[in-house]
């Protein structure tokens, strides 16, 4: 790459970087702006306190999710497993389109009330973009670079961790950002089965048509949800080195 | 050296067995390249595939330097072969630099010696060590590309190194530029290299022998030059093209055919240069000035009765060639110029000889040496 | 055996859910079809403002459906419709943004220059190559990204059920605090099914809409 090029990319990714903050500090002048910070202050106590069980469930969950489904989708792209990779990936596919509200519904039908449900939906939504991008970023990894890897001597493993999986780091960063969006976005929901967070001050506002309640929940929810996606982008972009991220 | 022994492959079942490579026995000696020629599907880069087992032979033998390398596992063999592919397969994750240690690392080498063996390799192919080592695959030209996926191939030092089509995905200008690199390097390093191609003229030019394949099986085994004059049969003759003969120009340096013929000083009487082109059995008599410098010529036919000194009847000469130069370059010229010979010079400019059109033919029509006893 | 019972009991009710969820969703991402093609071809003509619009979209898609519902309520409720069908309609247009305009943009920025500039030599004008040349091609990509909506916001109007906007989400709701497995796993499923069919059927025109030649 010539040198302009170079430089056109960097300033590039500073754009990027001055519009996400820029966005952001749109959103918090908005809320000063319209006084909404007075109607959301006598909450302020209740606010720290389910913010708290709310980055709880999706920091337990969305990591759960991280740590089973890189695995599982390592393990389904393994030569071995051919056969069976692609149907378990159709289940899959049809999974997704499950409605969030349902899987979480389902979860209460299996696990009742509290932490462990709400848990395990939000874990078992956020686990399926995890699975199925680490699968397909790892089969889209060029076979000359598997057979140059191999030609050298490298052992299974070692093409796994050093070819494969750097490679393919991209696509599985792509999706446990979709992951953790889907997840943050659920995550209101678990209020319906008993785990807390943030939905308590939405639902409970919408019964009792309080405005105040009802922003004390909602703005910091999505407030959340848009730092976390942030948080995501930046990281994408940082932690994927250089050269395998088309960002840089 | 390499040595294959009945070297077979078969894929499928019995009902429907294909042959990929049928008793294959070469030797390619030690500090030579062996290229394997054919069309596709005849055998040839399976062949190369089973020296380091990426394709497991069915049965047969492979022996490197005289060692048969069944007894060695998969993961030991590669390491002490290089491989280079025609996809390169730079890892995009990895800096040029660690591309280059990453077989010498696996060896055990520590990082001080094979990051100074990265920077020496590179150096040796012309790029900037300062400049190139810590770039990422995608931010170098493909020629630079291929340039690294040979010496990343050659870190560790290995004896035998094994090319499928390593400059075939290279537009036809860098591609040869690469490849006199190649043999350039090559002289220096005399590695054992079994080279696969499907490109006749690359296999001419970078082949101290060609083993041809069709359907699984070597068809001639030879030197270019041998296989080029005297294709074993049709299969052979047809390959290597109806032009077979004038692409023998490009193995033969003008100095071989080169004979000699009077370089003489513009004052020189035409008479004593007429004496000593018929000694010498010249059709010209080339002028030269104070540094042996080719600046003219007198045809002999002219000489018989002139007067004066040669300065009177002396042509300028039109066109030199330097005399290591292959035979095709010269007859491009001798063509261009509408000449029936052609003078060369050495290294300095001077005078070194003349190649005429009848020398040219000679050598190409004079028999090639018997083929050696295998 | 229970729930079956409980669905062929009540088929009327839930027909009629699922045809409140089915209009919710059709008008809403209908709507959106009609603002977002436009939207994307329009920022076709300046990489700029796409970037800000596309990012915009973006940051919508991002927050959660029951927190956008929340801070669409107080606005709302100035014109009497803080809860009911209109925020849900209103959510489910500005989430299908992202996915309609976003495709309508990449399909038609990236139709091969060579067609654009054979189009031109041939003496088309500028609408034509847009209703002729570009659109064509960029049909099926579109209707890739009216698939994501749709199902997308299937999930968002059962959530709806919680502001009043009514749908399958109802039985959800209702099984969940009336503690009712029937209700809650028949709601689930009926509107896990309704996603599933909605991605396959809209795959299929997706498929149709693909020009013979693509």
């Amino acid at each position: 790459m010539t040198r302009a090029v170079a430089m056109a990319t960097a300033s590039g990714l500073g754009a990027q970087v001055a519009w996400r903050l820029l966005a952001l500090a749109a959103v918090v002048a908005l809320v000063l702006w319209t006084g909404l910070d007075e109607q959301i202050s006598p909450y302020w106590e209740d606010i720290l306190y389910l913010t708290r069980q709310h980055v709880v469930l999706v920091a337990a969950s969305g990591g759960a999710a991280i740590l089973a489904g890189i695995p599982i989708g390592v393990w389904l792209s393994r030569p071995g497993m051919a056969r069976h990779a692609e149907t378990v990936m159709q289940v899959f596919n049809i999974g997704t389109t499950i409605p969030t509200l349902a899987v979480i519904a389902l979860s209460m039908t299996l696990l009742g009330i509290g932490f462990a449900p709400a848990f395990f939906g939000l874990f078992v939504a956020s686990l399926l973009p995890i699975v199925r991008n680490t699968y397909t970023g790892l089969l889209a990894v060029p076979a000359h670079l598997k057979e140059a890897a191999t030609g050298m001597g490298m052992t299974p493993r070692q093409i796994l961790w050093r070819v494969e999986l750097p490679n393919a780091l991209y696509v599985i960063f792509s999706g446990v950002r979709t992951a953790l969006a889907i997840n943050v976005g659920t995550t209101p929901l678990a209020f319906l089965i008993g785990g807390g967070g943030l939905g308590e001050l939405i639902f409970t506002g919408i019964d009792l048509m309080d405005t105040g309640m009802l922003l004390a929940g909602a703005v910091p929810t999505a407030m959340l949800a848009v730092l976390v996606d942030f948080a995501m982008a930046q990281a994408q972009l940082t932690l994927v080195p250089k050269g395998v991220n088309p960002l840089r | 050296m390499i040595q294959l022994e009945d070297l077979t492959k078969t894929f499928g079942a019995a009902n429907r067995l294909v042959v990929a490579a049928d008793r294959i026995n070469m030797t390619v000696p030690s500090g030579e390249i062996c290229v394997l020629l054919g069309p596709s599907g005849c055998g040839k880069t399976t062949t190369l595939k089973m020296v380091n087992r990426l394709v497991r032979p069915t049965s047969g033998r492979i022996l490197i330097n005289g060692e048969d390398t069944s007894g060695l596992d998969d993961i030991a063999l590669r390491r002490q072969i290089g491989y280079v592919i025609q996809q390169i397969g730079l890892f995009p994750n990895m800096t040029v630099e660690e591309n280059i240690c990453v077989v010498p690392r696996m060896l055990g080498w520590d990082a001080g010696r094979a990051k100074a063996r990265a920077a020496e390799l590179i150096d040796l192919v012309g790029l900037d060590p300062h400049q190139f080592l810590r770039r990422y695959p995608k931010e170098l030209s493909g020629g630079q590309q291929q340039r690294i996926g040979v010496i990343r191939a050659l870190a560790a030092d290995p004896p035998v190194m094994l090319m499928d089509e390593p400059f075939g995905a290279i537009d036809p200008i860098n591609r040869e530029i690469i490849q006199n690199e190649f043999l350039k390097m090559q002289a220096e390093l005399k590695k054992t290299i079994m080279f696969v191609s499907h490109d006749i003229d690359e296999a001419v030019k970078m082949a101290d022998k060609i083993a041809i394949f069709r359907g699984g099986r070597i068809e001639q085994y030879d030197t270019p030059d041998r296989i080029l004059a005297r294709p074993a049969n049709d299969f052979v003759a047809n390959f290597v093209g109806a032009d077979r003969t004038l692409k023998r120009l490009r193995l033969i340096d003008a100095r071989q055919v080169a004979q000699d013929a009077p370089a003489l000083p513009a004052e020189t009487a035409p008479q004593e240069a007429a004496r000593l082109a018929l000694a010498a059995g010249a059709p010209v008599v080339v002028v030269v000035d104070a540094a042996r410098r080719p600046v003219g010529y007198v045809p002999a036919e002219a000489l018989a009765g002139a007067r004066g000194t040669l300065s009177g009847l002396a042509q300028p000469m039109p066109v030199t060639m330097p005399a290591q130069c292959d035979l095709r370059a010269v007859v491009s010229e001798m063509f261009t110029h509408d000449m029936r010979w052609l003078a060369c010079t050495d290294a300095e400019g001077r005078f070194a000889g003349i190649v005429t059109q009848r020398a040219v033919t000679a050598a190409l029509s004079e028999a090639a040496p018997a083929v050696a006893a295998q | 055996m229970e729930l079956i019972w409980f669905a062929v009991g009540n088929r009327d009710a839930i027909a009629g859910m699922a045809l409140e969820h089915i209009t919710i969703v059709g008008v809403a991402v209908g709507l959106a079809i009609l603002t977002g093609v436009p939207l994307g071809i329009a920022i076709t003509q300046n990489r700029r403002i796409a970037d800000v619009v596309l990012y915009a979209a973006s940051i919508i898609v991002t927050v959660p459906s029951i927190a956008l519902f929340g801070l669409m309520i107080p606005i709302l409720s100035t014109i009497g419709h803080g809860i009911g069908w209109l925020p849900a309609v209103i959510a489910i247009l500005l989430y299908s943004q992202l996915p309609i305009v976003r495709n309508t943009y990449t399909a038609i920025t990236n139709v091969d220059p060579a067609l654009r500039e054979a189009a031109r030599g041939m003496g088309m004008t500028p609408l034509q190559r847009m209703w002729r040349v570009e659109l064509p091609i960029a049909v099926p990509v579109i209707m890739a990204g009216v698939r994501t909506a749709v199902v997308m916001n299937i999930g968002v109007a059962a959530i709806a059920a919680y502001i009043g906007a009514g749908g399958l989400g109802v039985l959800i709701s209702r099984g969940i605090s009336q503690t009712d497995p029937r209700q809650l796993i028949i709601g689930a499923l009926a509107v896990s099914l309704l996603a599933i069919v909605a991605d396959r059927a809209l795959y299929r025109v997706q498929k149709l809409l693909t020009p013979a030649g693509l």
